[in-house]
């Protein structure tokens, strides 16, 4: 159904909503436009006309800085008008249902909407809920899904590793409140990565994560052994102690990514993290600043990526490189 | 008032009786049974030629949202869409605001529903004052005016001292406790069953350790009692089997199922339907399964419809942030029809979970079709198709998984205490 939502009769990109059930070539699709992409950011002038006249509302019902900013850099290099709303301050707490809010969004002309929201599922009510010329993206919903992210993660490995179907890819942390890791594991699997493990102790995991086609490990020696990917999770503050861990030293010890840990993986294996990092307790510092990390470069190919899911979907089709 | 129907298949769970005959009806009693008396002059004829004549539905939870919930449905319309389900008796939970947790409340609602024409209602009186699960509720009152039954509805009690006194309150007046097992700390904050569609959606989970940890602590405190707990709304595999046990220890409960849960599972979330965002949630297929085969093997006493009404406003959010529930009443002979096609359950046996076996747990003597017996009738077309949308549905509620689905069987008259109630328009 979801797949559905997402897809016009002929196949392409309506709505990126999240990448479960998201066919391998749109995937693809997205990732070569993306290539396309990353020459306009070295250009001195790092606009394309592709989305001009275009209204985009960043959607913002949870807060966040990076996403929403990375987005907005991406919708003003691709020449669209960017409105920036923080409804978490503003219309709900109101009272204002939410789709009362994308209503009023609408009656604006707006084209796309960027949506983020602590509750899974929020941008796929809003998708059957708009009129057929505007586009939604989901930048983060609840634990479902953070495609974009999950994107351009499949982009950074893509670009380092060249291939998907000779991987081992390692996800470590918290992958029950993830939508990162879900989305990352819909998209390895969809592309062929033959081996994605989840790394965690067990209350970190949801139920019946095998059901997701990844290997359970609970503990770093095993889970990261011949590893060519890592990829490690943000652990929320409130998460660090309780009765889900005991502390965030505890959590280190085990779960955090060391030089020492990272001797199990294989020596040309790359280190990668969603951001924001909280060193010394997921990662440490000699390893997110270390040769193997890719950290810093993933956030430099999320706006190309950004740029081309949003201009495969509401572009007029005009290939970027025509513009170089 | 004498009525005749004429020509039915009357099916009558408690004696077998199944053949082709006529119920004569007269001051509010099914009089005659079979054969027409020579004697026997109706006012009004209805004929029945092609529908099951049986006894009248029997729904063990049927939300009527008064006093409080006036914006999701009126007690007038709840009751116009039971009768237009079948039933012509209700339990209505006490989960209204406020709580249906004093006996004033209780005059009041039998005084609304004495107004309306439509099915007799039984209040099931809170357990706890406000539903807050500290202080016990004026149970002997409450009963005077007319609760059935006490209960906590949908809401937690985290004390289990508290449940104990409780049992034992009730058990002074030998009155009947209802008991939805939920432990309130493992199913903080879920809305889905903790399982593959939880694990890929990222919805917060509700794992079955809160159905059957609370479930354990209700059985050895009613064995502990003595107290009558019925068991409300199943959901798993491992709930019933404890059930199973319990019942061979010959522990004196009984359990209820709801009917959605006999066809629906976790894998009806995967589009965020809100409307499959049910209460206990819609767990796995082996639960579903192991559902489906308790009732038809008897261990499960009754099918309810859970019947809760919800405006679209508060269905027409995120799935976690949606009203739980789904409308039902009317469905709840199509539903079970359909479970009982599905099985190869036999009609007389399908029927008995909605009329007699849920009224001998409400304490009355309907559910029964038999001369001298009060005239509360169901008569339907058990091949009629219809389909369940906005239009065909009476409830204000428009909340169901079925939408847009086709149902066989159809209910055509209501009669309650010897009054046509209801009669479809088509008919």
């Amino acid at each position: 159904m979801t797949a559905d939502l997402q897809l016009n009769a002929d196949g392409s990109l309506r709505h990126l909503l999240t990448l479960d059930g998201l066919p391998a070539r749109i995937l693809i699709q997205i990732l070569d436009t993306a290539e396309s992409f990353i020459s306009v950011a070295q250009r001195e002038v790092k606009k394309v006309p592709l989305l001009r006249g275009k209204a985009i509302f960043n959607l913002f019902f949870e807060p966040s800085t990076r996403t929403r900013t990375t987005f907005e850099i991406a919708a003003k290099r691709l020449s669209a008008d960017v409105v920036n709303l923080n409804i978490g301050t503003s219309a709900q707490s109101k009272g204002e249902t939410l789709l009362d809010t994308v209503a009023n969004l609408s009656a604006m002309q707006a084209d796309m909407f960027v949506v983020r929201h602590a509750a899974s599922g929020a941008p796929h009510l809003i998708a059957r809920h708009v009129a057929p010329h505007i586009h939604v993206i989901n930048a983060g919903d609840g634990r479902c899904a953070h495609p974009t992210q999950g994107l351009l993660d499949m982009f950074t490995i893509r670009r380092h590793k060249g291939a998907f179907h000779n991987l081992t890819v390692a996800v470590v942390g918290d992958v029950l409140h993830s939508r990162v890791a879900r989305s990352q594991i819909h998209a390895l699997t969809t592309l062929g990565c033959p081996e994605v493990r989840v790394i965690a102790p067990r209350t970190l995991l949801p139920r019946d994560v095998d059901s997701l086609g990844v290997h359970v490990h609970y503990r770093m020696e095993t889970g990261l052994k011949d590893c060519d990917v890592i990829i490690m999770l943000r652990l929320q503050n409130e998460r660090m102690q309780g009765a889900l861990l005991p502390s965030p030293q505890e959590y280190f010890k085990y779960w955090g990514l060391t030089a020492e840990k990272l001797k199990r993986a294989k020596p040309d294996a790359i280190v990668m993290h969603p951001g924001p990092m909280n060193r010394g307790v997921e990662i440490d510092s000699a390893v997110a600043d270390g040769r193997h990390s890719v950290i810093l470069n993933q956030v430099t190919y999320g706006i190309a990526v950004r740029m081309a899911v949003m201009s495969l979907l509401a572009g007029s089709g005009v290939k970027p490189a025509a513009e170089a | 008032m004498k009525i005749l129907i004429r020509n039915g298949r009357l099916i009558d769970p408690e004696s077998g009786l199944d053949r082709t005959g006529d119920v004569c009806i007269a001051a509010g009693h099914i009089v005659a049974l079979g054969e027409t008396p020579a004697d026997f002059h109706a006012n009004q004829v209805i004929d029945a030629t092609g529908l099951v004549v049986c006894p009248g539905l029997v729904d063990l939870s049927v939300r009527l949202r008064e006093p409080g919930f006036e914006y999701m449905a009126t007690l007038e319309t709840e009751m116009r869409a039971a009768a237009a389900g079948g039933v012509t008796s209700l339990a209505c939970p006490p989960d209204t605001d406020p709580p249906l947790d004093e006996p004033g409340l209780i005059e009041m609602l039998k005084f609304r529903t004495r107004m309306s024409p439509g099915p007799r209602v039984y209040p099931v009186g809170a357990l706890t004052w406000k539903l807050r699960g500290e202080r016990l509720t004026e149970m002997a009152e409450l009963a005077e005016a007319g609760c059935v039954a006490f209960s906590q509805a949908d809401a937690t009690l985290i004390d289990t001292a508290v449940l104990l006194r409780a049992l034992e309150y009730a058990v002074t007046f030998d009155l009947p406790v209802w008991l939805r097992p939920q432990d309130p700390h493992l199913a903080r904050g879920g809305v889905a069953h903790d399982g593959v569609v939880a694990a890929r959606l990222g919805l917060p989970a509700i794992p079955v350790p809160a159905e059957t940890v609370a479930l354990q602590t209700i059985l050895l405190l009613a064995r502990e009692t003595g107290a009558r707990v019925h068991l409300c709304r199943l959901s798993s595999r491992a709930g019933l089997e404890m059930v199973r046990r319990a019942k061979h220890d010959g522990l004196r409960i009984t359990c209820d199922v709801g009917v959605h849960h006999l066809h629906l599972s976790e894998m009806d979330l995967t589009d965020f339907d809100a409307n499959c965002h049910l209460v206990p949630p819609l767990r796995s297929q082996r639960d579903r399964e192991a559902i489906r085969a308790a009732v038809r093997e008897g261990l499960v006493d009754a099918v309810c419809s859970d019947h809760a009404p919800v405006n679209d406003d508060a269905k027409e959010l995120p799935f976690q942030e949606a009203e739980p529930g789904a409308t039902g009443v009317e469905l709840l002979l199509p539903l079970t029809l359909k479970w009982a096609r599905e099985m190869d359950v036999p009609l007389a046996q399908a029927l008995d979970l909605i009329t007699r076996r849920p009224a001998r747990i409400l304490g009355t003597q309907a559910g029964v079709l038999a001369v001298g017996r009060p005239a509360d009738l169901c008569l339907f077309d058990p091949d009629q198709p219809w389909t369940v949308g906005r239009d065909s549905l009476m409830s204000l509620g428009k909340n169901s998984p079925f939408l847009g689905m086709e149902m066989i069987g159809q209910v055509k008259y209501t009669i309650i205490d010897g009054h046509v109630d209801f009669r479809r328009n088509n008919h």
